[in-house]
């Protein structure tokens, strides 16, 4: 099978890889690069496990292939913190209000929290459930969730990662 | 010695609501989930899986795959050695029970859609995928069989021809022969020849669900070194150490299982599975480690799925609103084959059907059934939110029948509090609870009496949104479990658990425990308990679990069991701790171990200000350099518990849900509940532990249902069809907590794991019914999807049920 070279950012380091055209994104991270911060839950798309942000928007990164990504710049949960562990403020919230339990689902869940306080950074409930509606949670009947959606937004979380850059990450390199 | 320091850290832990340790590995990203762990040299399996619900299989090609690149071998289950032997159940329910063989592969028929034919090692998992395509099996399809009733019946086509029938065990209880209770069918008899008596008889479906935890399952063995380790995302390590050396014929000792983090399980991961076995075999042979992990899809086919019971049920009283019988009659689906304690999990309700009420007469009666379905197996609240369900659903049914308030009949019927300890007509010794304190708190919160007058009102002005109240004041028995009480019931195994306190030469401390967390937070409630005991910080405690090598005994995370035994073991080896302490720092203070007072993790004199912490203890036991004679170099302990009685938690949950009568959509709108689990540790992990357990009864109520076809194919395997609830779909909860301490334990507490769970589903079910009795609606099968709600305000989905009174 062909590969193809792509050359991608992921949380601040720059990969130049051959892989598969069929690749993944999600597994390109996890399975190339290490990036198992980001899990797989689903094949379908439904379940947000594996949310990251390409370009600073929120991606399923299984339904992207790793060469769309390609000339662009991705940012995993492992990518969040600061140089010296300092935890962005969404991450700080889901721990002070409890929002994981199993944890299995919350790095999709931080980068998509994220992502919905850059497009509503005073979401109403309404809002903050609608925001993450494509992330299933199991563990924690979503309460706990909302509560740090709007605890990280009344502590002024958005911006959070890099300013939206481009509108959509299809079609990869121009 | 020096004088204590006061600054030593005294506030209690207990009760505190502690933000989880844990976390900070799990919102980082740097987890250690099964599936990411890679080691040198490691092959991918990958399972060719059955289409088909009943078939033999009479070939098996591997021809092509074996071409395929990167494939190092494919295996059917003739072609694996070890892959015959059967699958345990680790509970024979009845002397006579029927037990099919459940080899880990096929080796011959199929009885399942989903079940593993074949498996290819590959060394990479898209190439081992990619092989499964290549795999030609050739099936000679048989009749399925997909519905107990029809499984039941003469000549159906049987799962398994060997055993004869498709009929597992029978299973009774009935409390005229076990002397707790009257006769049921007396009590039948004389309601229905006494005027002033009721007879309720309905039927409910409690639908299949899938456990659907968020991580898929997934397995690695490593076969080099001088132990075969195995890695695997499940709930109960030990278990799986002991089963993989009985079924693979390996020395215990030769095997390490570990269980890194997992996420989630609900029962769902209590589980000795064949992909276990297969990939232990294929590691085994290859030489080489192996990874398999499962697809959503496959987890939802092929892991084992829950509940799926008909109820039949019976409930007598008289028209003053008393009880005077119940009588349960269950068919319960196995699916195709029996997992570690499929048989059982009925057994789990038949002793909660009578509930909080005093029954006079009880009788159960489970027949369970094979079908060529997916095998069912524990699921968050196993059997007993099947049997809080019925009760709940009959309660609200009689109070309409008798035009009552449905908590002022339940009062009536309920032990009152100061009736505890209450021996139940189904034996069971309910050690404490305060039903009132909890219905009387649930009621001011959920501002019972306006919504009832707000009720009132829409009836009258014929809203097209109707309002329905639902109720549900559930206990339930968890703890698992005392092992008198599983020895009597025929399981094989005890309920104990152990935990080990060692106390480092610096003064940190690791705790062992033989629960096996998945979500829980043990690391955060346990070291809570430590912290306690010991007088140390917090921070200075590490919870290591999961891992056999380590946490040497145990019986690992389900049944609620992990903090009322768990927890009981731990805080019982930490008291070992400190009277072991002790002796060593009479030794140091030159003073009498009687005239030592043990607070705030120091050792004094009493009446002096003479002292040494536990911390130098375990430094003066570490270098033993000044010790007492005889006295053995160190201070750790470890404890095993095995309970007395199980736990039960009870509580008030109440659902207001309006009802769309033109589209037929139940909304929720307001959710209250007020649990009693007992003292409450972690109030944090408590009340987290209840949202998501309520949310997955809600779920089983309005969401989710396993449907298969005609042919027994799964038409809901992937989160498309299958509808875990996401944050749009819920209300917003109101929790509050009473607390009645158990009588059983030494810390007061009680299990919370499952309690909403078992709690919520009649609550909602009871709600969208109570809205609509106007339209004489008695009964929706969940879920109560908008269409069958619909349906039922039409008239035409309503299930014939008879109420029949005496003097009819």
């Amino acid at each position: 099978m062909g590969t193809r070279r792509i050359s991608v950012v992921v949380d601040g380091v720059r990969y130049d890889d051959d892989v598969e055209p069929r690749t993944l994104l999600v597994h390109y991270l996890r399975e190339r690069l290490g990036k198992t911060g980001t899990v797989v839950g689903c094949d379908t798309s439904n379940c947000g496990a594996c949310t990251v942000h390409l370009d600073g928007r929120s991606v399923k990164s299984c339904s992207v292939l790793a060469v769309q990504a390609d000339g662009g710049e991705v940012t995993t949960i492992e990518g969040l913190a600061g140089p010296d562990g300092e935890l962005h403020p969404v991450q700080r919230a889901f721990h002070e209000n409890h929002a994981l339990q199993c944890g299995f689902c919350t790095p999709g869940m931080i980068m998509q929290v994220i992502d919905l306080l850059n497009d509503h950074p005073d979401p109403t409930e309404a809002e903050a459930r609608e925001g993450i509606e494509g992330n299933l949670c199991r563990c924690t009947g979503y309460q706990n969730i909302v509560r740090a959606i709007q605890a990280a937004a009344e502590a002024g979380a958005a911006p959070a990662t890099s300013a939206p850059a481009q509108p959509t990450p299809a079609g990869g390199a121009a | 010695m020096t004088a204590v320091d006061e600054t030593t850290t005294t506030e209690r832990e207990f009760g505190k609501a502690r933000r989880r340790k844990e976390d900070a590995r799990l919102i980082t990203g740097r987890t250690r989930w099964t599936d990411n762990i890679t080691l040198p040299g490691m092959l991918h399996l990958a399972m060719v899986r059955s289409p088909l619900a009943h078939a033999r299989v009479t070939a098996v090609d591997a021809s092509a795959a074996r071409r395929s690149p990167g494939v190092i071998g494919v295996w059917s289950g003739p072609e694996l050695p070890g892959s015959a032997v059967g699958m345990p159940c680790a509970w024979p329910i009845t002397p006579d029970m029927k037990s099919p063989t459940h080899p880990a592969i096929a080796q011959d028929t199929v009885r399942f859609a989903g079940e593993i034919v074949a498996v290819v090692a590959a060394r990479s998992a898209a190439e081992a995928r990619d092989a499964v395509d290549l795999v030609q099996v050739e099936y000679e399809q048989l009749p399925v069989v997909l519905d107990m009733e029809a499984a039941l019946a003469e000549g159906a086509p049987l799962v398994h021809p060997d055993l004869g029938t498709n009929e597992n065990a029978t299973w009774i209880f009935d409390s005229a022969a076990a002397g707790s209770g009257g006769d049921v069918e007396e009590a039948i008899r004389a309601a229905r020849d006494d005027p002033d008596g009721i007879v309720i008889e309905r039927r409910y479906r409690q639908q299949r669900l899938i456990p659907a935890f968020m991580e898929p399952r997934s397995i690695v063995m490593d076969p080099t070194g001088e132990q075969l380790t195995l890695w695997s995302s499940t709930q109960v390590p030990h278990f799986v150490r002991i089963f993989m050396a009985l079924v693979t014929g390996t020395p215990e000792s030769k095997i390490r299982v570990i269980a890194p983090d997992v996420g989630g399980g609900f029962g769902g991961k209590l589980q000795f599975t064949p992909e276990e076995v297969v990939t232990f075999l294929v590691g085994r042979r290859l030489r080489k480690p192996v990874k398999y992990t499962e697809t959503r899809t496959e987890s939802m086919l092929a892991g084992h799925q829950g509940r799926d019971q008909i109820q039949k049920l019976t409930l007598t009283a008289r028209r003053d609103g008393t009880v005077t019988g119940l009588k349960v009659e269950l068919l319960c689906d196995m699916g195709a084959y029996l997992g570690l304690v499929t048989p059982g999990i009925p057994i789990l309700g038949a002793f909660m059907y009578n509930a909080i009420y005093k029954f006079p007469a009880y009788k159960f009666v489970c027949t369970n059934v094979f079908t060529n379905t997916t095998w069912t197996d524990a699921y968050r609240g196993a059997g007993r939110p099947e049997a809080t369900f019925a009760i709940e659903r009959l309660m609200d049914t009689l109070a309409a029948e008798l035009g009552r308030d449905p908590l002022e009949l339940r009062e009536q019927n309920w032990i009152k509090h100061d009736e505890f300890p209450f021996t139940t007509v189904a034996t069971m010794v309910y050690d404490s609870g305060n039903y009132e304190a909890a219905t009387t708190r649930a009621k001011q919160l959920f501002g019972y009496d306006e919504l009832r007058r707000e009720q009132a009102e829409r009836r009258a002005r014929q809203d097209p949104v109707q309002l329905g109240i639902g109720v549900s004041t559930f206990t339930e028995m968890c703890g698992l479990a005392p092992s008198r009480v599983l020895g009597a019931l025929s399981y094989v195994g005890g309920g104990w658990e152990n935990a080990h306190v060692r106390m480092l030469p610096t003064g940190k401390v690791e705790v062992v425990t033989g629960t096996s967390p998945h979500g829980q937070g043990h690391e955060t409630a346990w070291s809570q308990i430590v912290a306690d005991k010991l007088g140390v910080p917090f921070e200075d405690v590490e919870v290591l679990h999961g891992d056999t090598a380590i946490s040497v005994r145990g019986l690992d995370t389900y049944g609620s069991r992990s903090l009322p035994v768990g927890g009981i073991a731990l805080a019982m080896a930490a008291d070992k701790v400190v009277e072991k302490a002790k002796v060593i720092a009479a030794h140091l203070l030159e003073a009498n171990a009687d005239d030592l007072e043990f607070s705030g993790g120091s050792f004094t004199v009493r009446g002096t200000d003479k002292g040494v912490p536990i911390q130098q203890v375990a430094f003066a036991a570490f270098d033993a350099h000044n010790l007492p004679d005889g006295v053995e170099p160190g201070i750790d302990a470890d404890a095993t518990y095995d309970p007395v009685n199980f736990s039960f938690p009870h509580g008030t949950h109440l659902c207001a849900v309006e009802v769309d009568t033109e589209t037929g959509r139940p909304t929720i709108r307001k959710y209250v509940c007020v649990d009693d689990v007992g003292r409450a540790l972690n109030p944090l992990i408590v009340e987290g532990q209840v949202h998501g357990g309520v949310t997955q009864g809600i779920a089983q109520a309005l969401f989710e249902e396993a449907r298969h076809d005609e042919v027994g194919t799964l038409t809901t395997a992937t989160f498309v069809d299958y509808l875990v609830p996401s944050a749009p779909d819920l209300p917003t909860y109101t929790t509050e907590r009473t607390e009645t301490p158990s009588t059983d334990n030494q810390l007061g507490v009680k299990g919370v794991g499952e309690a909403g769970t078992i709690a919520s589903t009649p609550a909602v079910v009871n709600a969208v019914v109570d809205a609509l009795r106007p339209w004489g609606v008695d009964d929706i099968e969940m879920p109560l999807t908008p269409q069958r709600v619909w349906r039922a305000v039409q008239g035409g989905g309503v299930e014939a049920t008879t109420i029949q009174d005496g003097e009819a």
